[in-house]
């Protein structure tokens, strides 16, 4: 283990760090004083800090490869760890239990806990349905959308501007925000899904940016960047209700939502469609020789996609009461697409819980104030380093070897 | 059953078969053979659809299928065998031949054709759990047929079954499609570059030769021909 090789590789890389941050760490300059402070001690920390992180990473790293190298026992016990959630949703009485105790606490989570916590968590919601929104795109059908947060931004400005051209309440908005995404991921589908892997992921990020900077740009039509404000919370038979009650109801609403759009996409991926979507992933000119019509597939694949954004676009206008091209960047497409990727493509569970991970970890990191999204990035990487497969797998992979049939495999 | 009349078609700019005129009947095996890039994989991608056809004419039974999308000449009863295999890696076997069922409704029978697949290649059911991509090359070919018999065609286009296997393995694949064909009546057009194999079990051969058929007959005739001898069999 702590062989002179593995010590020398851990003192390069604490000299590589004390190098990199060296100017920031070390060298402080007063401008006014005119004076150059130089902060050794900082130097050493870094050092030391660096020499054991790295040393813990590669640890870790061997540990894995020694665990992938003996795939005999050592592979069913990971089995078994990876796939325990499945197994316990697998039991019906478990997963009763299971079930029932998460909506227990969810449903009076706004009941304990502070506004500041159900507003993150109402987030958190609307990214677990985003998620499995693109879960059906880049999951299950295997195309790559960098540019998902477009139907995001369709909906949610279909609602403001409804509202704001012609009173239209939340209720109404709903479908329509919904549908016109749909319609937007037709239209951007027909001349766009001919293309594949990378291409695809090219011209999606650029359709992205379209609809963002129409809405920067067009003035009159959506307020450019000013954004549209004033957006009505949504409403309940017509009550008036407080900023907090408001707030608890839209996360109800939105809890409701994310139950429908679970039990929905998990009918879905059992579906003939969902079969399509999982073959076409799996291998284009064999889906064809089968039988299955690529073109159709793909474009009920991105409209259903872009379907949800829509709908969750109309419920973030609505929390926040305020949207402007701001919120609809590229990086909203990153952060939607890692919690799939992070999640486990193609996994619910997975999603779900990336999508907490994800949106919940940066709002609790803020202890760690300025570092926070250093730590959150390492998470990701480690993460991304141990776990290529997602938190949770998709239970596609899990299958069984019979023993016997174990030394044959080649 | 199938005809083809001056069918041209290609990839950009090039023209990959130029002018083919084919026949196959009824319960047939027919052999194309010929060397690499003489066009074989084309015309069978043409005849399912996946090739668009430049000009000339595909029938089936009397009806132009050239115009149709491969979705709907799927359905009509042509199954096609991608050279290469092309099964899915990470559905299990007996995922990968639910897949051929796709366009298929009638559960009773699919169950009874899993059964007939499963008797003819008794190593894929003991592997149904498996990935496909874990399968050896020879299992995975067999799976791409069975995963084609599921769709219950009555023409099966296979491209180069023969492709980087085992001599062994190659002669059981042979006789399995025989085997399909005498049991199933189920039409065979056989594209291969192992033209002794292909000619020993086929009725009739094409040869084709820079996308033109140069000479056709009978397979005993293909067999005996100096030319065919000299440039595809090695004797």
């Amino acid at each position: 283990m702590f062989t002179l090789q593995e010590i020398k590789r851990s003192l390069l890389v604490s000299i590589w760090f004390v190098f990199l941050t060296f100017p920031l760490m070390v060298i402080r300059v007063d401008s006014i004083e005119k004076t150059v402070q130089w902060r050794w001690m900082n130097m050493v920390y870094v050092a030391i800090g660096s020499f054991l992180l790295s040393f813990v990473f590669r640890y870790m790293l061997q540990r894995k490869e020694m665990k992938s190298d003996d795939n005999g026992d050592d592979d069913k016990k990971d089995k078994t760890g990876r796939s325990f959630i499945h197994q316990g949703l697998a039991d019906p009485r478990y997963r009763n239990i299971i079930l029932g105790s998460l909506l227990a606490v969810a449903l009076i989570f706004p009941h304990v806990f502070s506004t500041y916590q159900t507003s993150i968590m109402t987030t958190a919601l609307m990214y677990v349905v985003l998620g499995l929104g693109l879960n059906i795109v880049v999951g299950l059908a295997g195309l790559l959308d960098l540019g998902y947060v477009a139907f995001y931004a369709v909906g949610a400005y279909t609602y403001a501007l409804l509202y704001h051209f012609f009173g239209l309440g939340f209720w109404v908005a709903l479908p329509i925000g919904g549908l016109l995404a749909a319609a937007f991921g037709i239209l951007l589908g027909i001349p766009v899904l001919r293309l594949r892997g990378d291409y695809l992921a090219i011209v999606t990020l650029g359709f992205g940016e379209i609809i963002r900077l129409v809405m920067e740009n067009w003035g009159e039509f959506s307020q450019g960047p000013s954004g549209v404000s004033n957006i009505p919370r949504p409403s309940f038979l017509g009550i008036d209700m407080s900023l907090d009650t408001a707030l608890i109801y839209t996360y109800y609403l939105m809890l409701l939502f994310v139950i429908f759009t679970i039990f929905f996409v998990n009918r879905l991926q059992d579906s003939r469609l969902g079969r399509a979507w999982i073959a076409l992933r799996e291998d284009e000119i064999a889906c064809q020789a089968m039988g299955i019509d690529k073109m159709k597939t793909k474009l009920v694949a991105f409209s259903l996609g872009a379907f949800w954004a829509g709908i969750v676009g109309v419920i973030f206008a609505a929390k926040t009461t305020f949207i402007s091209p701001r919120s609809f960047t590229f990086i909203e497409s990153a952060i939607i697409l890692s919690i799939v990727v992070l999640g486990g493509m193609g996994s619910i569970i997975g999603v779900i819980i990336g999508a907490f991970i994800l949106i919940l970890l940066p709002e609790y990191l803020r202890a760690l104030s300025e570092y926070r999204m250093l730590a959150f990035g390492a998470i990701l990487v480690c993460m991304m380093v141990f776990r290529p497969q997602g938190i949770i797998g998709s239970i596609r992979r899990t299958y069984t070897y019979k023993k016997q049939t174990d030394g044959e495999v080649s | 059953m199938l005809k083809l009349e001056n069918v041209q078609s290609g990839y950009g700019n090039i023209l990959a078969v130029k002018g083919i005129s084919l026949e196959v009947n009824q319960g047939e095996i027919i052999t194309l053979i010929g060397a690499n890039g003489a066009g074989k994989s084309t015309t069978l991608l043409t005849i399912s659809g996946i090739v668009g056809c430049r000009s000339g004419r595909i029938f089936l039974y009397d009806e132009e299928i050239h115009t149709l999308g491969t979705d709907e000449i799927v359905k009509r009863g042509i199954c096609q065998v991608p050279e290469g295999r092309h099964i899915f890696p990470e559905l299990t076997v007996q995922e990968n031949l639910d897949m051929g069922a796709f366009m298929r409704n009638d559960t009773q029978q699919i169950k009874q054709d899993l059964d007939y697949v499963y008797s003819l290649f008794p190593i894929l059911s003991e592997r149904r759990n498996q990935d496909g991509g874990t399968l050896s090359g020879g299992e995975q070919q067999m799976l791409a047929v069975s995963r084609a018999l599921m769709a219950k065609p009555q023409l099966l286009l296979l491209d180069e079954p023969s492709m980087g296997l085992a001599p062994l393995i190659i002669k059981q694949i042979f006789e399995i499609i025989k085997k399909i064909n005498l049991e199933n009546n189920v039409t065979i057009f056989l594209v291969e570059q192992n033209a002794n194999q292909a000619l020993q079990i086929a009725d009739r051969g094409y040869v084709i030769e820079n996308g033109k058929i140069t000479i056709t007959g009978s397979a005993d005739s293909l067999l005996s021909n100096k030319d065919v001898q000299k440039a595809y069999l090695g004797l």
